[in-house]
């Protein structure tokens, strides 16, 4: 049981290269934390320091009390889970997991209890724990390399892309086994993933990563609700955030978005922003059909997908042909061609600079 | 199911394959039937007379003691240059594994000594080595040894073991690098994890999934050792002194060409074929199903 404390990391590879531009994060003891980000936004690179994998150019890295910059990975406390899952394919499933605890120099029966314990947690049968990793499925090794981590009782789990090897179901039924896992373990947790619905589900917090930069930390909720840049609404949520062009009428009360349609943002509070271009971003499931009127975006339907449980209906409007995703609930008898009115609540409505990609407060 | 693709039957296929069959006659087929023939032969040593005789050639060779000699030196010789070679590979490819900087520079330096001919490497050793102009006997003799392979037996065989094992490193080197690279790079990263040191994860993890690589490189140094060693133990010592060099393909060399003795000769060959095949039943049937990993 620990922490994990980063104060001001960065990473420079020996060729310039810069992967991290300097990460403040402090991981609570039994925290789930998830990076999550674009492919080479460096949340790999990020969990190999912390890991001992990667060498820290700078800042301090802290697992509980110690500062670890310089402490060999067997000797930090942690445990990897990665994402082509390491087995040792010439050692049994049993072996796989002894190996570790072999090295710290634990007895025979111990090391048995420990294996036969992780194996019980996990569902590996005894007649498995015999078999070599080539003889289980993708699913099962997973298992196995979850197991491997958990019988050194260690102070943080470290998942690099875990599940990303495996068939779109068996990813739905390991995510719910690893929340479950560490929920009831209480070991703190960092989980590398790329997959934004993982990362929703798993963390406590998220950080989004993006070029190097910690673009946003927070709950869940929070990003989905107040995304702090254009980077992170766009990320987070799908089908993504719509994303519109427009521009703040002279009184700073209202922001114009098509033709004779503007929306009221209410007491003036953006009058500094007057006559300026903004992002107006509104998610596909915050837009409402409604009925024709005077406010209401004219959306031609160009495809309609129906999922079942909502229908997704993809659009265009204004002159310039700006695409709108709408989400609907239910199923919506909606054909291509037609023209839907939409309009989205004042609530659910994310401003951005279009300079700063920065959210704007109102 | 992957459909059966049917050709019209042609001539075509058959030319492309004739000149590689031709060669395979003339080259191999022809002569190994001629040696197979003549260990059944008596001849005398101007070739006047031939008689037919059986196995008494083969009989004669087993009764032979200077025969099981040779058979016994060239088991020694054989394991001593495999093992010594594979593991002077299997080190510098563990180390030019690690190395980061300039480690194409390594590689090639490493791979370097394979192009040399065998007789060029064996007159390269013959002038390191040679007691009254070499270097080396002139460095030994200031650490107060004196070296004369020319004399010693021991020495003579020390030094062909040395210089076979030397040509055969980089061939070995170079699967061994391969086989190395092709581990995945977590799997240490995980055992790092899991607190092994750099001694141990080569020991439990590195050397056992390049045993494949191992296995399949033993039969092929063992081959090596026994029948491509020729040129460098006839430039370098020409089998001496009294025979300690000599190991059975030497033989086959000295009695048949100098000493005349075609049909015994014959005979020691057929022998040595019987071996090869033997080592390459074993390649086929442990390398060619070795277990795949993953």
């Amino acid at each position: 049981m620990a922490s994990v404390t980063l104060d001001n990391i960065q990473k420079t590879y020996p060729n310039g290269f810069k992967a991290i531009h300097g990460v403040d994060v402090e991981v609570k003891d039994g925290e789930f934390l998830v990076l999550v980000g674009p492919s080479g936004c460096g949340k790999s690179t990020l969990l190999r320091m912390v890991a001992g994998l990667e060498t820290v150019t700078d800042g301090s890295l802290k697992i509980g009390e110690r500062e670890v910059n310089n402490v060999e990975p067997s000797k930090r406390d942690i445990a990897m889970v990665f994402q082509n899952y390491a087995l040792y394919p010439h050692m049994s499933v049993y072996a796989n997991m002894a190996y570790g605890l072999k090295i710290m120099g634990l007895g025979k029966a111990e090391i048995d209890e420990r294996v036969k314990n992780a194996a019980s947690i996990l569902e590996l049968t005894e007649e498995q724990l015999e078999r070599k990793p080539r003889e289980l499925s993708g699913g099962q090794r997973q298992r196995v390399a979850m197991g491997r981590a958990i019988v050194r009782k260690p102070s943080v789990f470290l998942f690099d892309e875990p599940l990303s090897n495996l068939d779109a179901k068996l990813r739905v039924q390991m995510r719910v086994e690893i929340k479950r896992l560490q929920e009831s373990l209480g070991i703190t947790s960092i989980y590398v993933t790329h997959d934004q619905v993982e990362a929703m589900t798993l963390g406590h917090r998220l950080m989004v990563l993006n070029g190097g930069n910690v673009e946003q930390l927070g709950t869940p909720l929070e990003l989905y609700e107040k995304p702090a840049s254009l980077f992170v609404a766009q990320f987070i949520g799908s089908p993504a955030m719509n994303i519109v062009d427009t521009k703040m009428h002279e009184n700073g009360n209202e922001v114009t978005i098509a033709q004779n349609v503007s929306l009221a943002l209410g007491g003036g509070r953006l009058k500094d922003r007057a006559g300026q271009a903004l992002k107006l971003g509104v998610r596909p499931e915050h837009l409402v059909i409604s009925e024709e009127g005077a406010n209401t975006l004219p959306l031609i339907v160009t495809l309609v997908e129906h999922l079942g449980a909502d229908t997704l209906i993809h659009g265009h409007f204004g002159d310039d042909k700006t695409d709108l995703t709408v989400r609907c609930s239910g199923t919506q008898s909606v054909k291509v061609g037609e023209k839907l009115p939409i309009t989205a609540s004042l609530d659910h409505i994310h401003l951005f600079d279009p300079a700063t990609e920065k959210r704007i407060e109102f | 199911m992957l459909k059966r693709v049917h050709f019209e039957p042609s001539l075509l296929p058959y030319l492309l394959v004739l000149p590689q069959i031709v060669i395979t006659i003339v080259f191999f087929v022809w002569p190994a039937s001629q040696a197979l023939y003549q260990s059944l032969l008596v001849e005398d040593a101007f070739g006047l007379s031939t008689q037919f005789v059986w196995f008494e050639n083969f009989e004669e060779l087993f009764a032979d003691p200077h025969y099981w000699d040779a058979f016994q030196r060239t088991f020694l010789f054989s394991f001593l240059v495999a093992a010594l070679s594979m593991a002077s590979a299997l080190l510098l490819a563990a180390m030019a594994d690690r190395v980061i900087k300039g480690s194409g520079f390594y590689r090639t330096m490493l791979i370097w000594p394979y192009a040399v001919a065998p007789a060029a490497a064996g007159a390269l050793w013959f002038f390191i080595f040679d007691p009254t102009l070499g270097v080396m006997p002139y460095i030994l003799q200031f650490f107060g040894y004196e070296w004369n392979h020319k004399i010693y037996g021991n020495e003579a065989m020390a030094l062909v073991i040395f210089s076979a094992a030397w040509k055969q490193i980089a061939y070995n080197f170079l699967f061994f690098l391969a086989g190395l690279q092709s581990i995945p790079k977590s799997l240490i990263e995980a055992a790092a994890i899991d607190g092994a040191g750099p001694g141990r994860r080569f020991w439990t993890i590195i050397f056992p999934l390049v045993s494949p690589t191992t296995f399949f490189l033993l039969v092929v140094n063992v081959v090596y050792a026994f029948f491509e060693t020729f040129g460098i133990i006839d430039a370098l010592t020409s089998g001496g002194p009294a025979n300690a060099t000599q190991i059975l393909v030497y033989k086959v060399y000295n009695d048949g060409f100098v000493g005349l003795d075609l049909g015994g000769s014959a005979a020691q060959s057929v022998i040595l074929m019987g071996i090869v095949i033997g080592l390459t039943v074993v390649q086929f049937r442990f390398v060619e199903k070795k277990v795949s990993y993953q």
